[in-house]
């Protein structure tokens, strides 16, 4: 299946045309931009430009660098993951909860450890939103609670619990040394521990720097990546919560 | 600083209707502030006459001596009286002795009466009357590098962040970033300082996105500063953070290791950190009381409204914020050279006319405060990692701060929202602000833009909705605390018997003591 495999598109079909930028350590002059070259090479750019070098500073030496990458991709054998649900507007929403539930769907959602980050959070669930989608908040039939920034995890349990909620919406921004990983991990094992299995309520994890992959991996049934909407989400929680309620069984419906 | 020539029509009626309900709003929480008392104004009343230092625990002494003297006698009447009178009675020879002594429970702390009282009072003004005039002598120092050294050679002072977790990696970045053309330095705090009740001791190697704010860490960044300032042949500014529980101490820290400027807002706390909004006031005006006696220059946290809240439809808050901050810092003693009161580029690019929009705001901040050196502050919330287009929108940004004689810039970096600063990114957008600096740095002389145009009538009505808002927060029965409640900003709201730190609030009893307060209020 030729036709399945692609090489980057610079103005022709084919011609594998990428554009580079990055910093060695080293003196500008002829040296580093041999080293430039060399590099390119090794990353499969051959042949390759150096369209832009400038000094930073004494040390250094930025550069842009233009190439032919050999590189191919068999488009069939890449694996990512499409969205499994539909697409809802708020009004879609409020009836499918509306009429497969009969009551509110209470959501909860926090930056968990010491991130105090909460332009993610807000942005989902602010009525405000985000990309021109309202926030969670302005669907009638969830209930929205956010506890803001720097929740620890047994708080978050303990409000999960005292206020029933369906859904447990947790962001996290901060990456250093893969604290959101660390985190997400913690917090997936709190709910185990704290609720009977298949009680408990659908954990949703969303930063800019989470692989929307590694679900299963963190113990939680959704990651969410950069650029995404209300809507993406409040469609997934309708989703896991309300249409495909059959299949995941057991779970509290009053 | 040249005052620039108003170049909107603006109807001074409404300008000095906008200021008269600012101080209406602002009057009732200074007088709260006055009546009230917290753990963090404590301490910093400590840290002035010289206490420093942990236990073993890594509690600091100043948390571990208030403690103990709230458990005793109470804060009410402020710890100065307790704590002096126990040194007069011999209890210990200095404060980290009777801290420590304190924190093993072999002192009893006692509130003295008659003589007692007039003895303990002295000899605690004494003490801290000293550290108040560090505060002096900080400030005269500074005042005499920058004559040593000079200023930057144009405005805005371009401001340069670092932040790497570790004091002694932000060192050499932060000479490398003066190096590069950066006047003002901040060190970003660890991620959630602000809401730790103490302040860290010691230099310090671990923080999350972020170093923390100690003193040590201060002085290092200080002195190293220092030496680049001298290489560079112009005084290169440090800033740090004082938002938060702990507003007063590290007020107090930075005015001793004489920092430059402070973010200290007078609502952030209580907005974005879910801090008790009686403690930030309490806190904030004592803080800003010891910036002003140091010659510090705040910067507000208006930016922040705008990253939560919608640049266009919400750009009144940031002027009714301007406005309350203006009032309160007034109050404190802060002069407008002090004032960097923040706005931010943060219109979505995608609004029709949104550059227009963005300069008709930056122009009412410019005409409201025209003595006030203004904090523009760059993209963030539609910086997507489109490296390519935030490089434009930045340039924008800079044309803005060009073209409405801002005076700090915090330099937008292409990498927003995708990487913290690497070193050719830092050097792009140096080149962004120089390219824009040097092609129409005057370009604001030819700048007139018509009085019924888009502009003007655009920033006319940011006006007159600020005054809409600052009228409604007046009509509360509560003022301003009310309107905090109620989500008058943002969607945010905060109940004045709600939030973190409301257990550190005490009210002042009628013997009430505490001579860094005194001499400060003194500074006005």
């Amino acid at each position: 299946m030729s036709g399945r495999v692609v090489r980057p598109y610079g103005d022709t079909t084919g011609d594998g045309m990428v554009q580079l930028s990055f910093t060695l350590p080293v003196p500008h002059g002829k040296l580093a931009e041999g080293a430039a070259l060399q590099l390119a090479g090794r990353m499969g750019m051959e042949p390759a430009l150096v369209a832009h070098s400038k000094p930073m500073g004494p040390d250094f030496t930025f550069f842009v660098v233009y190439g032919r990458v050999n590189h191919l991709v068999n488009l069939d054998d890449v694996r990512v993951l499409e969205r499994d649900y539909p697409l809802l507007t708020p009004k879609e929403a409020n009836q499918a909860i509306r009429r497969g539930l009969g009551r509110r769907l209470t959501v909860i959602g926090a930056c968990i450890g010491t991130d105090a980050h909460t332009v993610g959070i807000d942005a989902i669930l602010n009525v405000k939103g985000f990309a021109g989608e309202k926030g969670l908040e302005y669907y009638r039939e969830l209930r929205v609670l956010n506890l803001g920034a720097q929740v620890s995890v047994p708080q978050l349990v303990e409000r999960a619990h005292s206020d029933q909620a369906d859904a447990v919406l947790v962001s996290q921004v901060v990456t250093q040394r893969d604290a959101h990983l660390h985190n997400t991990r913690e917090m997936s094992a709190a709910f185990r521990e704290a609720y009977p299995t298949g009680q408990q309520p659908v954990l949703v994890v969303g930063g800019p720097r989470f692989d929307e992959q590694m679900a299963s991996e963190l113990g939680v049934d959704r990651v969410f990546a950069r650029g995404t909407t209300p809507g993406e989400v409040a469609s997934f929680l309708v989703h896991a919560l309300v249409t495909s309620k059959a299949t995941r069984g057991g779970r509290r419906t009053a | 600083m040249a005052r620039p020539a108003p170049v909107l029509d603006l109807d001074p009626a409404a300008v000095r209707t906008a200021r008269r309900l600012a101080a209406r709003v602002t009057k009732p929480i200074v007088r709260l502030a006055k009546d009230h008392t917290t753990v963090s104004v404590e301490r910093a009343t400590l840290r002035l006459a010289g206490l420093t230092g942990a236990d073993p625990d890594g509690t600091p002494w100043p948390n571990r001596l208030v403690d103990t003297v709230r458990a005793d006698v109470g804060i009410e009447h402020g710890v100065a009286l307790p704590v002096w009178d126990a040194l007069v009675r011999g209890e210990a020879g200095d404060l980290t002795e009777l801290a420590g002594k304190a924190s093993v429970g072999s002192v009893r702390f006692r509130l003295p009466t008659g003589r007692d009282r007039i003895r303990a009072r002295a000899a605690a003004k004494k003490a801290v009357g000293a550290g108040v005039r560090q505060l002096d002598v900080s400030r005269r120092q500074r005042e005499r590098l920058v004559r040593k050294w000079g200023d930057p050679p144009r405005q805005p002072w371009i401001y340069l962040i670092v932040a790497t977790g570790d004091i002694y990696e932000d060192i050499p970045q932060a000479q490398a970033a003066a190096r590069e053309g950066a006047d003002v330095i901040a060190v970003i705090r660890s991620t959630g300082q602000s809401l730790l009740d103490f302040v860290p001791e010691g230099a310090t190697r671990e923080g999350y996105a972020g170093t923390y704010a100690t003193q040590e860490n201060f002085r290092l960044m200080r002195a190293a500063l220092d030496e680049s300032s001298a290489e560079l042949g112009r005084y290169v500014r440090l800033t740090n953070y004082a938002s938060g529980l702990c507003m007063p101490e590290i007020a107090t820290l930075a005015g001793l290791q004489r920092l430059d400027m402070m973010l200290n807002d007078s609502m952030y706390g209580i907005l974005f950190r879910d801090i008790n909004p009686i403690r930030t006031f309490v806190d904030q005006r004592f803080s800003r009381q010891v910036h002003a006696r140091a010659g510090i220059i705040i910067n507000t946290g208006e930016d922040n409204y705008l990253t939560t809240a919608d640049a266009v439809e919400e750009a009144h808050t940031v002027t009714v914020s301007q406005l309350l901050n203006e009032s309160f810092a007034k109050e404190a003693g802060l002069a407008d050279w002090q004032l960097g009161l923040g706005h931010a580029f943060e219109i979505d690019p995608d609004v029709p006319e949104s550059f227009r929009l963005e300069l008709a705001h930056a122009m009412l901040a410019r005409q409201l405060f025209p003595d006030a050196p203004l904090k523009w502050m760059p993209p963030t919330r539609h910086m997507t990692g489109d490296v390519f287009r935030g490089y434009l929108l930045d340039g924008f940004f800079n044309l803005v701060g060009a073209l409405t004689g801002q005076q700090i810039l915090l330099v937008g970096m292409m990498t927003e929202a995708v990487v913290t600063p690497w070193l050719s990114d830092r050097d792009l957008a140096l080149q962004n602000v120089r390219y824009v600096l040097d092609a129409c740095g005057g370009l604001s002389e030819d700048f007139r833009p018509p009085p019924d145009g888009f502009i003007a009538t655009r920033a006319r009505q940011v006006l007159a909705e600020s005054i809409e808002l600052l009228e409604a927060i007046v009509d509360h029965d509560n003022g301003l605390l009310d309107a905090i409640a109620d989500g008058t900003f943002g969607l945010m709201r905060r109940p004045a018997d709600g939030g973190r730190g409301l257990e550190g609030v005490v009210q002042r009893a009628d013997d009430y003591l505490n001579p860094a307060s005194d001499l400060l209020e003194a500074t006005r």
